[in-house]
């Protein structure tokens, strides 16, 4: 739980980002942008706090966070691992590794590992298709992932010698 | 002496492990006592050999790959930095090597040949000539040099770029709070493609200059990238690229002194395909659901926030330099028919040299797949070619050897698109790639037609129904199942107002036509038993 403080800066952090970015033409994407990069999710006090900023209301705020694929309303693990699941991917066994990397993490899509270290989604396509099948974790797409590479590279990053992004 | 070393910086190179490659030897040269200056190219596009590593040298770049953290040392202690030809991965002179030097390279003309951030190397590299001769011409001149390139759309559709422009260009703004906009499309969610990213990460300045250009054109001063956010690298080389371009006077309100004004930012989607789809990309600049628009009116003459704008794919605007450098004529010489210059071809999915292949339109199939691809990635014999993304026809081999060109692959109810080519080996199930299409539909549509919305997902349905039935023996319904889907396909093309309803039968029906043998019958054990499970729950 989040303490009546805890929220307060919460909060406020999401009024700042919201008055640097509300005046941009099309605002509401970049400010939904900017408070996922900083939480690693929407908190569910934003709505009501871009609605007002915004004239819009919480239906239509939550509206676009719902529509779009990479916005969450909940807190993910500590890593998203994004699996790709386009035909250049499968071609080269996705489906397989798909299998696989679930067993493992004994997870589907959309869900967070016990540990809260990994969330589990698919992507569609991440553009490095010459080098299927891929994965992406956090910023990083890895190229020719297997089941075994996986293994090991799920294994780095549970000893968080790998922050998001960063390579060891 | 200091050797200068190349080594890219695009997300395929990233991903098959540059940035540890480039560590290694930047600690083991230094232990040897030898002094290396590391650029971070972008690729060239022979993915299958990366990371490939260059050396500068008096007799050109030579080039090593695909090298791994294991493979520095060695290269190191065989005098890789004075470009000798002993290690095993030697490829010698880089521009020699066959994948590269068949190619035509126009729009990728720098990809991997310079540091994509920086001016100097840019226009060194005949970079901003389009400009410097677009800011001296007249709009309409502009407009008409891009008409008579013959250059259409390359994200797909292929329509005249050139008359897009000139709606815009005639469409009238009388206040001064209406603007006309540039708008690229960067949100290249199509699988098995990869191009739009390449020239995005390996020569960002060629899209910047081409939408300078645009705007020129056009008489906008305002241009978005909307950019996939899939796409982390190519957003930060893309960001970096604007911010230099703005510091050297290119982008700003007085664009080299010439008075004239184009601003540009990068605004990033957020996972949905459907946002490539020009209407759907517009609501969702205006921070709206991506909801398709129906068309008239066109974007040209009402498009972001109710503007004339020119909604162009990444490969279209990064091409516009080159025809305003070397001339509409130069341009059109390349291509077919109505297909006129070159297209970045994607060798993809299961083929052993997969990468960036950019061709004069009229090349085949089958010289892609066997003279550049070599095969497929298993050794196995190939089954079906998927040719221009997810909606994009499965081609079996007696269509391989139609020309590349527009006209030639929709005689055939096939797509090129965007020029991807995804390879499959005889291990496919064509079963599952025609389920998968209508269940990518289900998942992507933006539900705004209920053809696509409800057509979709009834899709999957109909082809477990025939699997199902199929395994119990019950081959009298197939017909009636098959007339069923069939005449779905129909509804989803005549009753959606854009390409994701309307096309996504066309992979579909490509499986019932070319793979009938195969359909319902080569669905996988797995698949299978988990189709079967449902039925019974």
């Amino acid at each position: 739980m989040t303490t009546p403080l805890e929220s307060h800066v919460i909060e406020q952090t999401i009024s700042d980002i919201v008055d640097d970015k509300k005046d941009l033409p099309g605002a509401l994407l970049p400010i939904l942008h900017d408070i996922q990069h900083h939480f690693a999710y929407i908190p569910k006090s934003a709505l009501a706090i871009i609605g007002r900023s915004l004239k819009q209301t919480e239906a239509e705020i939550y509206g676009v966070i719902s529509f779009y694929a990479h916005f969450h309303l909940e807190q993910p693990g500590k890593h998203t691992i994004e699996i790709c699941r386009g035909e250049a991917c499968q071609s080269m066994g996705s489906t397989a590794l798909e299998k696989a990397v679930k067993k493992q993490l004994n997870v589907d899509f959309g869900q967070t590992t016990k540990d809260n270290n990994f969330t589990l989604e698919p992507v569609y396509c991440l553009g490095n298709c010459a080098c299927s099948p891929s994965i992406k974790v956090g910023d990083k797409t890895y190229g020719r992932m297997t089941s075994e590479k996986f293994a090991k590279l799920s294994e780095q990053l549970s000893l968080y010698k790998i922050s998001l992004g960063e390579e060891l | 002496m200091t050797t200068t070393i190349y080594l890219p910086m695009d997300t395929t190179a990233l991903s098959m492990g540059a940035d540890d490659v480039v560590k290694a030897i930047e600690f083991q040269s230094s232990t040897n006592g030898q002094t290396v200056n590391i650029i971070r190219n972008g690729s060239r596009g022979m993915f299958y050999l990366e990371p490939l590593l260059e050396v500068e040298t008096e007799q050109g770049r030579v080039a090593y790959g695909p090298v791994s953290v294991d493979d520095v040392e060695s290269l190191l202690a065989q005098g890789m930095l004075t470009g000798e030809s002993s290690h095993p991965l030697y490829l010698g002179l880089t521009e020699n090597i066959p994948y590269l030097a068949k190619q035509q390279r126009l729009t990728f003309q720098r990809a991997g040949i310079i540091n994509p951030l920086c001016i100097e190397d840019y226009i060194k590299h005949q970079g901003f000539i389009g400009l410097t001769k677009a800011l001296a011409l007249t709009d309409q001149t502009i407009v008409d040099e891009i008409k008579t390139s013959g250059l259409r759309g390359r994200g797909g559709a292929a329509f005249p770029t050139g008359i897009k422009w000139q709606t815009v260009l005639d469409a009238k703004v009388t206040t001064p709070e209406q603007k006309k906009y540039i708008v690229c499309n960067a949100d290249e969610g199509d699988s098995g493609t990869f191009s739009d990213r390449l020239i995005m990460e390996a020569d960002p300045l060629s899209l910047i200059e081409g939408m300078i250009i645009s705007g020129l054109a056009v008489g906008a001063t305002q241009g978005y990238i909307y950019l996939r956010s899939e796409y982390p690298q190519a957003h930060k080389v893309l960001e970096q690229a604007i911010a230099s371009a703005y510091q050297a006077n290119y982008l700003g309100n007085n664009i080299q002194g010439s008075k004239r004004q184009f601003d540009l930012e990068v605004r990033l989607g957020a996972g949905a395909y459907i946002c490539g789809e020009e209407t759907s990309l517009l609501e969702s600049l205006e921070g709206k659901r991506g909801l398709v628009r129906a068309k008239p009116p066109l974007p040209a003459i009402e498009g972001l926030f109710g503007q004339p704008t020119v909604v162009n794919n990444v490969i279209s605007l990064a091409t516009v330099p080159i025809i305003l450098a070397k001339g509409a004529k130069y341009y059109q010489d390349y291509g077919v028919g109505r297909s006129r210059g070159t297209l970045p071809f994607q060798l993809a999915g299961n083929i052993k040299q997969g990468g960036l292949v950019e061709l004069a339109f009229g090349t085949t199939l089958a010289e892609l797949v066997n003279d550049f691809g070599a095969g497929t990635y298993t050794g196995e014999p190939m089954k079906a070619i998927q040719v221009g993304g997810p909606l994009g026809a499965y081609l079996p081999e007696q269509q391989w050897h139609l020309p590349l060109d527009y006209e030639a692959f929709s005689e055939v109810n096939a797509v090129l698109g965007h020029g991807g080519i995804v390879v499959f080996d005889d291990s496919v199930s064509m079963t599952e790639q025609a389920r998968f299409a209508m269940e990518f539909c289900a998942i992507e549509s933006c539900g705004k037609c209920t053809p696509c919305r409800i057509g979709s997902t009834r899709g999957v349905e109909v082809i477990d129904k025939m699997v199902i039935d199929n395994q119990h023996g019950q081959s009298t319904n197939q017909a009636a199942l098959n007339e069923l889907l069939v005449d779905l396909c129909d509804t989803m093309v005549d009753g959606s107002l854009c390409a994701m309803g309307s096309m996504t039968p066309i992979p579909v029906k490509s499986v019932l036509t070319h793979f009938s043998d195969d359909f319902i019958n080569d669905l996988p054990t797995d698949h299978l038993e988990k189709v079967m499970v449902k039925e019974q729950n």
